[in-house]
């Protein structure tokens, strides 16, 4: 296993070639093509504001403008659930390669975890034209903590992909009950409320055990919220599980990787 | 010499999970079986036992009919699956002609494929770079390269595959059945290709149909039958032990299509019987009287056994040389069709025809006791009628008999119509009805080297 684990550092051409081939080949043919990884986040941006501010407006005190604080959050939901529902299907979709050429399947959930990175990336520009354009900097300090929490979001989406990925090969139904699953977790995930609210507050116990709310909290104080981060604890704690989470789930996959080949 | 590749009592079992309904995981939920699935249940042995060895620089065909686990074999030395016992070595670096551009993405460039492709393949980005006006120009497709994958006809897309597969320059070459990608022209090219292969010393493994390939360019063959290796060594012997076998299967095949067919006749018959008795009585005569002269309906290939069975033929058998019943036979060969036939009653009118078609249903020859001037005098009892061809001087390809015991003005005892089938083989894939005995002679100064 620590070998196979090596050899990912020697795919690194393999993984970057096909996430530049994924990104390429998603808009080729569009006549806007890659215009669209921020006109998408812009749209949603807009209809967000759109709705919180004049159809039903929200005036909760310290998320003002709502909108913007939303989207601090569903910019790294949406790299989270698109991930995870793309490495559900990526096995199967590169049957191809894994049935006819000598190829490390692992390959194929960690490329959609990293598409969808970039995705996220080209998201951000768009973020912080409307940071600005709001007049509501982010502390420059509490930006140290942003890397940290997108590396921590990587390890952990990554793990969850390639555990999804391997089984999903085997029981196809994984992919239906995952999107199910994630709108599910997206609305038990503090992103479109706050996580001081007193209802959330009083079930604080189940909030902590949903592990993207370290996630969601922490990008919105980094981002969002003025002062200090208070979420660091909880962030680092999950950074220390996920990294345990990718052994374990890289283990699973690796259990399972002779029988891709006669399942997919 | 080192073996590049070495198999050692390779088995490979296939396994499917969860049996005949597939597994999902709410029935494994709801039956607490998660583990119990990711076993396998049923169990399918594509390789048992398989053991060869490949000489580093030799090229080495795997022959065997579909199933017989040639694919399985090359994916176990592509290391794309493992063995479940057993142990595969290789040495060196390994191509996979297996399926030609497996990675293409349909909708970037040629360009940018042969680049993932490579990528895939274990190349750097700079040998491709390197190698990449060559790998264009193999394929064909200069002019095309920069077009989206996608709107490539198949030819182009293998074209590309095989270009690129072929460039990444390995120390062993794999090569599924991919021959038949392209054209004559780029047949020859991948031929040349691989001849060029052989001469720097590299490994070859081939899997193919085209047993003229295995024997004309491989220094040993593999017969693989039903996951067993069943005979290697010399080309030519392993081909002409598979062919062999191949034959005594046809025969099986053709033996029950006959019964069948016969058997299925026999059931018409009885029904029109009935019929003629029955509500069509006027239809009866005519057709009893079908004509029976086997030429005369040549057109009419329509299988089937009518007559009134006053005489019946209870037995039909193609027998070779050696007196054995066969359905194979090759151009040239001694054949007996023999008839087995009983009268009811002693009978003075009778005429035995023999009938020969061809698949198209063309009848190549016909004829009867009566037109070879036979006049009947009396039939009683169990007989035996026995029509000998001294040299079966056919083409390749299938036939059917017709074999009939008639009246000498055509009203039929017994008429089988094309309800026997054999085969007959060849070297020589000359075309037309059938092959006169014949020579070439040549003056001297026209010279010819045998073909090998």
């Amino acid at each position: 296993m620590l070998a196979n684990l090596a050899s990912l550092v020697r795919y690194r051409g393999l993984i970057q070639s096909l996430v530049a081939r994924e990104l390429k080949a998603r808009y080729r043919g569009s006549v806007l093509g890659f215009v669209w990884s921020f006109i998408n986040p812009l749209l949603l941006l807009l209809i967000y504001s759109f709705v919180f501010t004049t159809v039903m407006p929200n005036n909760v005190a310290g998320v003002q403008p709502y909108a913007l604080f939303m989207f601090c959050g569903i910019l790294p939901w949406n790299w989270f659930a698109t991930s995870l529902s793309d490495a559900a299907g990526s096995l199967i979709g590169g049957g191809n390669l894994i049935k006819k050429v000598l190829f490390p399947a692992e390959v194929l959930p960690l490329v959609s975890v990293l598409t969808n990175m970039v995705h996220f990336f080209l998201g951000l520009p768009i973020l912080i034209l409307f940071l600005i354009i709001y007049r509501h900097p982010p502390d420059g300090w509490d930006l140290v903590w942003f890397p940290i929490a997108v590396f921590i979001q990587l390890v952990f989406t990554a793990g969850l992909a390639l555990a999804l990925a391997a089984l999903a090969a085997h029981f196809r139904d994984i992919r239906d009950i995952l999107a199910n699953v994630l709108t599910l977790w997206f609305f038990a995930t503090p992103i479109i409320y706050p996580w001081f609210q007193p209802n959330v507050q009083r079930f604080r116990t189940l909030f902590n055990l949903n592990l993207f709310t370290h996630l969601a909290v922490s990008y919105q104080e980094i981002l969002f919220f003025n002062g200090p981060i208070g979420h660091w604890r909880w962030l680092l704690a999950l950074g220390a599980f996920s990294i345990v989470q990718f052994l374990a789930a890289y283990w699973l996959f690796d259990r399972l990787r002779d029988s891709f080949a006669e399942v997919v | 010499m080192t073996p590049a590749i070495e198999l050692a009592n390779v088995t490979k079992v296939y396994r499917r999970y969860g049996g005949r309904q597939f597994s999902t995981l709410k029935s494994a939920l709801l039956q607490r079986s998660i583990l119990r699935d990711l076993r396998p249940s049923e169990t399918f042995p594509a390789l048992t036992d398989v053991t060869f060895s490949v000489p580093k620089g030799s090229t080495y065909g795997v022959i065997g009919k579909n199933g017989s686990g040639k694919s399985t074999a090359l994916k176990l030395v592509a290391g794309i699956t493992k063995p479940t016992s057993g142990t595969v070595r290789v040495v060196g670096r390994i191509s996979a002609l297996i399926e030609l551009g497996a990675g293409f993405h349909p909708e970037i460039s040629g360009r940018e494929n042969v680049f993932i492709n490579g990528i895939m393949l274990g190349l750097s980005k700079r040998e491709i770079q390197e190698r990449f006006d060559e790998i264009v120009d193999f394929a064909e497709l200069r002019e095309f390269i920069d077009a989206p994958v996608k709107t490539y006809s198949s030819g182009m897309y293998m074209r590309l595959g095989f270009a690129v597969a072929i460039h990444v320059n390995p120390d062993v070459l794999l090569v599924d059945e991919v021959l038949a990608v392209g054209d004559e022209g780029f047949t020859h090219k991948c031929l040349d290709k691989f001849a060029e292969f052989r001469r720097r010393g590299k490994t070859i493994l081939l899997v193919t149909h085209s047993l003229n390939l295995v024997e004309r360019f491989c220094d040993e063959a593999l017969w693989l039958d039903e996951g067993r290796a069943l005979s290697h060594g010399d080309p030519k012997r392993v081909v002409g032990a598979y062919l062999t076998k191949v034959e005594q299967g046809e025969g099986q095949l053709l033996a029950e299509t006959t019964a069948k067919a016969v058997e299925e006749a026999g059931r018409d018959g009885l029904g029109r019987q009935e019929g003629r008795d029955g509500q069509e009585p006027q239809e009866g005569p005519e057709q009893q009287q079908r004509p029976a002269d086997p030429t005369s309906n040549m057109y009419q290939a329509v299988e089937g056994r009518w007559g009134s069975r006053e005489v019946e033929i209870t037995d039909v058998a193609l027998l070779d040389a050696s007196g054995q019943q066969s359905f194979v036979f090759h151009s040239g060969d001694r054949v007996s069709i023999r008839l087995k036939v009983r009268a009811v009653q002693p009978i003075d009118d009778f005429v035995f025809g023999i009938g020969l078609f061809n698949a198209e249903g063309v009848c190549c020859y016909g004829t009867n006791t009566y037109l070879e001037e036979m006049n009947p005098e009396q039939l009683a009892g169990d007989a035996e009628a026995t029509f000998s061809i001294d040299s079966l001087d056919l083409i390749e390809g299938t036939y059917k008999l017709d074999v009939a015991v008639h009246k000498r003005d055509g009203y039929p005892y017994d008429y089988h119509r094309l309800l026997y089938t054999f085969r007959v083989k060849s070297r020589t894939h000359d075309v037309g009805i059938y092959r006169p005995r014949h020579q070439w002679s040549f003056s001297p100064h026209i010279r010819f080297t045998p073909r090998s």
